[in-house]
């Protein structure tokens, strides 16, 4: 029987009740008394020098409090960014100066040029327009090898050029990689592009500042997935804040996906301008100006080469990647394509020599940083792509062969320096094939046919990691923070407990599931236990949420809290028992003595915890609240198996999804209702991905797809019911839950299914075609088929 | 949006001389002008709301037999009422989602005259007439290329006749993202012929596709038109489909509209 409270039962989402019914507390739902607005004069131009900014007729503009340029912010620092990646040749990356406002040149469309504060938005907007600019337009770099070409146009002359790195990983393999190529008995290549993507959370970005003179503390309220570190960033590399007078506040955040991590120049302007008119300043994005200022995702050009000997056993695998940075360089911008997309190339298969070639380019286009999946599904795509491609070439299954070359004995050391803890890639494959009715899809095909459509069914792996980590190695990747997770688990005198976590919750349901944990270590109700999270002021430093790390991170920190708790009421029971530490149990919240029928409820000994009259005040303190920091030994590596069949109409060349099967080992599952939740949501947006979505510049460097009239997000519609399992379970030997993390695996595994099943079906068409890139819109389908 | 004062008249002579002020602007539905004036693309000094006026609402048969329909009723409106014009009922249900169906207006539609809309291809194939507070317009004399009509500054469309043909169907393939037509076909068959027309195809706006016209003319049915395809030359080529691909999809969508209006009532 299913149960109904505790670890592995679906309790419905807490947090659901706010956020249906209106009554959640977004960041624009916060009103600061006396706010004024700002709005962002942004650039319409890819790239140019700025000549002049004329201020006198929008300065007097009704309701103007100030107008801000870049030079009001020399002397402040730029935004800076967390993770410095070192290149082939042992030199760090090219790192530009990143200013909150430009300084000199706009590089991008959606560039801030200037800040209006105004009495009211409209005043704002009102007074932009009469900001006079004199931009002198310079050619827009955009295309990625264009960019690195000999003379190109430089987005900083004050770089070498437009190379951020060129990484190569693990470049003491390079050799042996080539020689098993020329050794191999069959080599499949295959280029291909991961598509650009906007992240579109349902809620827009938004920044209030505020400055308080009596006290000098900063506050700064914004739509963060990691407010501390924000905190962290902002207050000392750009604003020169000690945390003790910054306080950081993201309450409900409706979506971040991962653009919501970074630190944007928006949030340093209202803190900044807060103080400075010692006003509070509130900025709040349009959908519009979301598509030109938040950090995108993906955009990358590879080609994968995969080596196999006679027998189909893969012997070397080696790709060639243009890792586009855009403009500057976002928050993490450079770990996605290295430590976040060489380490994962090694895939479900035991391929032994591994080289991964990664050039990052500046361009004129919206700085681009991780997106759900950050790197992973960039590997997954194109490995699982060209293992699809060299099945057709040998004529061989494509389970099959991705079966013959699975990783089957654990831990396992890849050639890409991480190491397997646990996994089970037939136990996946099996529960995919059985939830897929593969042995069905004959019938279906031809059932297809008959109605004139093609059938088509892509099947793909997946490995994923979460919870990067440990700290001491991600300094030495180039980490310019730690990878923790903090928890403060605070129990009240009458028994209830409430949790502050430095982890975020912006849909991850954490307000649900962290309590069901605490409800089975202690045995008391979840409905007990509160978690709060958001606020620096009232949680431990944290650092967030993002790459699947809340419950594997954020939740072992939790558990080693909670162990203390319950360490210590074991003592105070003791205590109130007369009887042995040693011999306390606590079960259904409850302590009793071993042997005997002595007990005493949670809620005694949480009550002599604070009003300490029976207590051993020698030995213990009053009180029941402990904190835990948590740093993982290693990263966690859920994995699985996906399948999609489409069918494709060939006069029009429409995908339609006709199935999709997700058979997933996350380890242990806490909540299997919000698990399943979890990937449907990554494989809606991998669909999306995979079939819709396009941010597209044209040479001049204007997105052309910047709004819903040209962007298509995935609709209901575009998808179908899901199938999802995950009863193949290997649960994680390094964290106390054994856990794994569930909230990118949609994302990473399905693009490549979906594109696997409409090479599949073309190919039963009779369509010599083994790739079309993403996303495989209706128009890049009929011209596949009619060349 | 900038600043703008709003009249709703009752009548349509008063709607005129509204419309008299400078800069003023009909309002339909408000589906394509206010997202407009929001993103500040437009900056009408007024607007004068045409959903008050009741002359303008509901649909009607003429004593021609013609379905009438005023200038202000919504898409949802003529997809409920239109029974009798099946096709053109279909039309206006696959417009937009439901919230725009139940705000946006036939005559908005028609005097926007977006290359992607539905209603000017349903106009056109119809044979229509536009009648304004003016004079009444034949629909190949009304629509002048993208956004572009025959109508004058202040020119109100009061109502729209559709001739009722004995057999019709439209046929719209989605542009993914914005879901307007990506290319949408309208077949109209009439006693006295075939009337075909086209949007979101060409760079020119909608247009009427005579060859298939002559082909279905002299045998309604999908076997007349087998590989028939306009020339890509002046079709619209973006993001979403080359001009080869759009020219392609009005030869594939008219087939399909021709199999259709013969196996659907009218
Ligand atoms: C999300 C979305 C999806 C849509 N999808 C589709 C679609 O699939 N197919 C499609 O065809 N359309 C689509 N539309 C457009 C929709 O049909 C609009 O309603 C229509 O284009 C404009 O009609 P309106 O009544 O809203 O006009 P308004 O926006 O009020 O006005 C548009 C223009 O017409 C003028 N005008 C309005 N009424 C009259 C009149 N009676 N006489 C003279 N001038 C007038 C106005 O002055 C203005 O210039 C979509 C719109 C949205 C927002």
């Amino acid at each position: 029987m299913p149960k109904d409270s505790g670890i592995g039962a679906s309790p419905k989402r807490r947090e659901d009740v706010r956020f249906l019914s209106g009554t959640g507390n977004y960041t624009d739902d916060i009103q600061v008394t006396g706010q004024a607005y700002v709005h962002f004069l942004r650039s319409d131009v890819a790239h140019a020098k700025i000549n002049g900014l004329n201020l006198d007729a929008a300065s007097a503009m009704p309701g103007v409090v100030k107008i801000f340029t870049g030079a009001d912010f020399e002397g402040v620092g730029g935004i800076p960014c967390g993770w410095q990646v070192t290149d082939r040749h042992g030199e760090p990356m090219q790192e530009p100066a990143h200013p909150v406002l430009a300084q000199g040149k706009v590089r991008y469309v959606g560039d801030q040029i200037a800040a209006v504060v105004a009495e009211t938005l409209e005043q704002a907007r009102d007074a932009a327009e009469a900001i006079e600019v004199d931009l002198e337009e310079l050619p827009a770099v955009v295309d990625m090898k264009a960019a690195l070409a000999e003379g190109a146009t430089k987005v900083h002359d004050d770089l070498t050029s437009n190379l951020c790195y060129d990484w190569g990983f693990v470049e003491e393999n390079k050799p042996a990689v080539d020689a098993a190529f020329e050794a191999a008995a069959h080599v499949t290549t295959l280029e291909l592009r991961n598509n650009r993507l906007v992240a579109n959370p349902m809620e827009p970005r938004v920044a209030i500042g505020d400055f308080n003179r009596a006290t000098g503390e900063s506050t700064l309220y914004t739509t963060s997935q990691n407010p501390h570190v924000i905190r962290l960033l902002m207050g000392a590399f750009v604003l020169g804040i000690p945390e003790h007078k910054l306080r950081v506040v993201a309450p409900d955040v409706g979506g971040g996906f991962g653009t919501k991590i970074f630190h944007y120049a928006e949030e340093a302007f209202c803190t900044f301008a807060a103080k400075a008119l010692n006003r509070p300043v509130k900025w709040t994005s349009t959908r519009s100006e979301a598509f030109i200022s938040d950090a995108h995702g993906r955009d990358h050009v590879t080609k994968i080469e995969l080596a196999l000997d006679a027998d189909n056993n893969f012997t070397a695998l080696r790709t060639d990647t243009y890792a586009n940075m855009g403009a500057y360089l976002s928050t993490f911008a450079p770990s996605v394509p290295t430590w976040l997309h060489g380490t994962l190339m090694a895939g479900n298969y035991k391929t032994p020599l591994i080289y991964v070639n990664v050039k990052a380019v500046f361009t004129n286009t919206v700085p681009v940083d991780a997106y759900r999946g950050a790197g992973r599904p960039e590997a997954t795509y194109q490995l699982e792509r060209v293992i699809d491609k060299a099945a057709r070439e040998l004529g061989v299954d494509p389970i099959a062969l991705r079966r013959q070359n699975f990783i089957t004995e654990f831990p396992y050391a890849t050639p890409v320096a991480v190491e397997y803890d646990t996994g089970d890639y037939h136990g996946t494959m099996d529960a995919l094939e059985k939830m897929a009715d593969l042995s069905g899809f004959e019938a279906r095909r031809k059932e297809s046919e008959a109605r004139g459509k093609l059938r088509g069914f892509g099947v793909n792996c997946y490995i994923e990691a979460c919870g990067i980590a440990p700290s001491n190695l991600v300094g030495q990747l180039g980490a310019r923070a730690g990878l923790y997770e903090s928890a403060t688990v605070r129990v009240n005198a009458t028994g209830g407990i409430v949790v502050m976590t430095g982890s975020h919750s912006h849909g991850q349901g954490h307000e649900t599931s962290f309590p069901q944990v605490i409800a089975e270590m202690i045995g008391i109700d979840e409905s007990m236990v509160e978690i709060e999270h958001g606020d620096t002021a009232n949680t431990p430093m944290g650092m967030g949420t993002y790459g699947s790390r809340s419950i594997a991170v954020g939740g072992s920190a939790m558990v080693r809290a909670t162990e203390k708790i319950i360490a210590k009421a074991k003592k105070i029971a003791a205590h109130l028992m007369e009887a042995a530490e040693a011999d306390i149990e606590l079960k259904d919240g409850a302590f009793s003595v071993a042997g005997t029928d002595k007990s005493v409820a949670w809620g005694d000994v949480t009550l002599a915890a604070y009003v300490p009259h029976n207590y051993p005040l020698e030995d213990i303190e009053p009180g029941l609240e402990e904190t835990a920091f948590y740093d993982p030994a290693n990263f966690t590596y859920p994995s699985g198996a996906y399948a999609c069949e489409v069918e494709v109409d060939p006069d029009t060349g429409k995908v339609t999804i006709e199935a999709f099967n997700a058979a997933d080992d996350f380890g242990n599952i806490i909540n299997p209702m919000i698990v399943d939740g979890q990937v449907h949501g990554g494989i809606g947006q991998g669909i999306g991905q995979a079939l819709l979505e396009n941010a597209a510049y044209d040479e001049n460097g204007q997105l052309l797809s910047a709004s819903y009239m040209d962007y298509a997000m995935p609709r209901a519609s575009d998808v179908p019911f899901y199938g999802v399992d995950h009863s193949s379970q290997t649960p994680c030997t390094h964290n106390p839950l054994g856990v794994k993390g569930c909230g990118e695996a949609g994302a990473i595994g399905s693009p490549p299914a979906v594109v696997n099943a409409v090479v599949d079906a073309l190919r039963s068409g009779g369509h010599d075609i083994h790739h079309i890139d993403m996303p495989v819109s209706p128009s890049r389908v009929w011209q596949a088929m009619n060349g | 949006m900038y600043n703008f004062d709003f009249e709703k008249p009752s009548t349509i002579a008063d709607a005129v001389s509204a419309l008299g002020t400078e800069d003023a602007q009909a309002l339909g539905g408000g589906q394509t002008l206010l997202p407009t004036m929001k993103q500040r693309l437009a900056s009408p000094s007024k607007l004068v709301s045409l959903k008050g006026i009741a002359e303008m609402q509901g649909i009607c048969t003429g004593d021609d037999g013609a379905l009438c329909i005023g200038g202000a009723t919504t898409h949802a409106d003529v997809a409920a009422g239109a029974g009798a014009y099946a096709g053109l009922a279909g039309l206006a249900a696959g417009i937009g989602d439901p919230a725009v169906r139940a705000r946006g207006t036939i005559g908005g539609s028609l005097a926007n005259n977006d290359p992607a809309a539905c209603y000017p291809a349903g106009a056109l194939a119809s044979g229509a007439t536009i009648v304004t507070n003016a004079r009444e317009i034949a629909a190949d004399d009304y629509f002048q290329g993208m956004f572009t009509t025959a109508l004058d500054e202040g020119e109100i469309i009061t109502e729209v006749r559709f001739p009722v043909p004995e057999a019709s169907n439209y046929q719209k393939f989605e542009q993914p993202a914005s879901r307007f037509a990506l290319v949408g076909v309208f077949v109209a068959k009439f006693a006295d012929g075939v009337r075909v027309a086209v949007t979101g195809a060409s760079e020119d706006g909608v247009f009427r596709w005579s060859e298939a016209e002559a082909a279905l003319s002299g045998n309604f049915s999908a076997d007349a038109i087998v590989d028939m395809a306009p020339g890509a030359d002046g079709m619209i080529s973006d993001l979403h489909g080359t001009a080869a691909y759009r020219a392609h999809l009005v030869g594939v969508l008219t087939r399909r509209a021709v199999a259709a209006a013969l196996s659907l009532p009218t």
